[in-house]
């Protein structure tokens, strides 16, 4: 997040809230900013030397401080660009840690219900995504942003059908039973 | 209102069970996404439904008529006028050209020669590859033949388009281009879409899911009505 702040000063200079539409604009279908989020995080910057105050403005409305990226915070940004983002260390999701916990506390039909009702709610998810990146009020912000949820709900649900079948033999191999052959 | 019907279909090859009793239905103007692993009967359903393939029992109704019991020349008739089908690849006539390819159906249904290329290359445009009207599928890639083979399939518009996998040997990108097209092109003339995928992505296109799964429907996370995607259903 601040270097998302940074990234939209290093357009011009702006106030606490133009720099919370500014952001819900170019990210869509993200979680929409918070002020108090977007006044926390300028605080931070302005403390570590990235942003500098440069006025107030008031227009009609209470006072604004506008702020604007220093040349420490162009170098941040820069080397935050330029840095490769690492793929994720761990294999980590709740889903994954429910159903694991599921074979463990339960049975089969159990950790299948629970990953069957798990692909109901990621389809019903999928196709709401999937209309919206179709609606004619769609901009190329949406669809690339609707994109990147759909490839990974695409994801999870190949996912989540190959542990269906995969379910029986987890268990049995959990719980260090003979497998019966099929 | 359900236009075909599948009731309690069965079809093996010699002693392997392809389906197990499947019962569907599919209504005019629907997109029906039909959903599972391979080998759990997709394609086998979806040549029974098209009256490609005959079940070893049970029923197919096109229009409250029993579909299963015609002769060869009749269904084959039913599929040139009032079906489309559409597969991965590898559908149009290495010979002809995209304008002739697309022509055929209309050729074989009677319209005359000068009339079926000008509806042909209207389909073309509607796809985006009017240009290679004169080009044969050798010189193509692979999107631009799934494109004219797509334009073929709809060019009689037929009432119901059985596609398998009709993006499955495309780019993530080209394939969405493809269907996005092709949706919007059924939806227009309430062509009922009867369309194969075992892609999650791919089957969020649709009204309805059916899931199979070892030759009967899945009935596991079904039920779900899908958004509308361009259109009033």
């Amino acid at each position: 997040m601040p270097h998302v702040l940074l990234g939209l000063l290093a357009t011009g200079d702006k106030h606490g809230y133009e720099l919370k539409r500014a952001h819900d604009e170019r990210l869509p279908q993200a979680r929409p900013l918070a002020f108090g989020q977007v006044y926390a995080t300028l605080n931070r910057l302005q403390r570590d030397g990235l942003v500098v105050p440069t006025g107030q403005e008031r227009d009609g409305g209470p006072e604004r401080t506008t702020y604007a990226l220093t040349d420490d915070g162009r170098v941040a940004l820069d080397r935050w660009l330029t840095e490769v983002e690492p793929p994720f260390p761990y294999v980590a999701s709740t889903l994954l840690a429910k159903v694991a916990v599921a074979l463990l506390v339960a049975d089969v039909d159990r950790a299948r219900a629970c990953l069957a009702a798990q692909r109901q709610a990621h389809t019903a998810r999928l196709r709401e995504l999937t209309a919206l990146k179709h609606a004619p009020s769609a901009t190329l912000d949406d669809i690339v942003a609707v994109d990147f949820a759909i490839a990974h709900l695409d994801a999870d649900l190949r996912w989540l059908q190959t542990t269906l079948s995969r379910v029986a033999d987890w268990h049995r191999e959990v719980w260090h039973e003979p497998a019966t052959g099929s | 209102m359900s236009q075909l019907r599948a009731l309690d279909l069965v079809r093996s090859y010699g002693r392997t069970p392809a389906l197990r009793g499947v019962t569907l239905d599919v209504d005019e103007g629907e997109i029906l996404a039909v959903t599972g692993p391979s080998g759990c009967g997709k394609s086998t359903l979806l040549h029974c439904l098209a009256g490609i393939l005959r079940p070893d029992a049970g029923q197919v109704l096109w229009r409250g008529e029993r579909l299963d019991t015609w002769s060869e020349a009749a269904r084959s008739k039913l599929r040139r006028t009032e079906f489309g089908v559409l597969f991965q690849f590898g559908q149009l006539v290495a010979e002809l050209t995209a304008a002739e390819n697309v022509a055929l159906p209309l050729l074989l249904a009677g319209t005359g020669r000068r009339e079926a290329r000008e509806t042909a290359v209207t389909w073309l445009h509607r796809f985006g590859v009017a240009e290679l009207a004169d080009v044969r599928p050798g010189e193509m890639s692979g999107g631009q033949q799934q494109r004219c083979a797509t334009a073929r399939a709809l060019v009689t518009s037929p009432r119901v388009l059985f596609a398998d996998e009709p993006t499955g040997a495309l780019d993530s990108l080209t394939g969405e281009e493809v269907l996005t097209t092709l949706v919007r092109v059924a939806r227009e003339q309430r062509t009922s879409i009867v369309l194969v995928t075992h892609e999650p992505r791919i089957a969020a296109y649709a009204d309805r899911e059916v899931t199979l799964r070892d030759g009967t429907v899945d009935h596991t996370g079904l039920g779900l009505d899908a958004p509308l995607i361009g259109g009033d259903r």
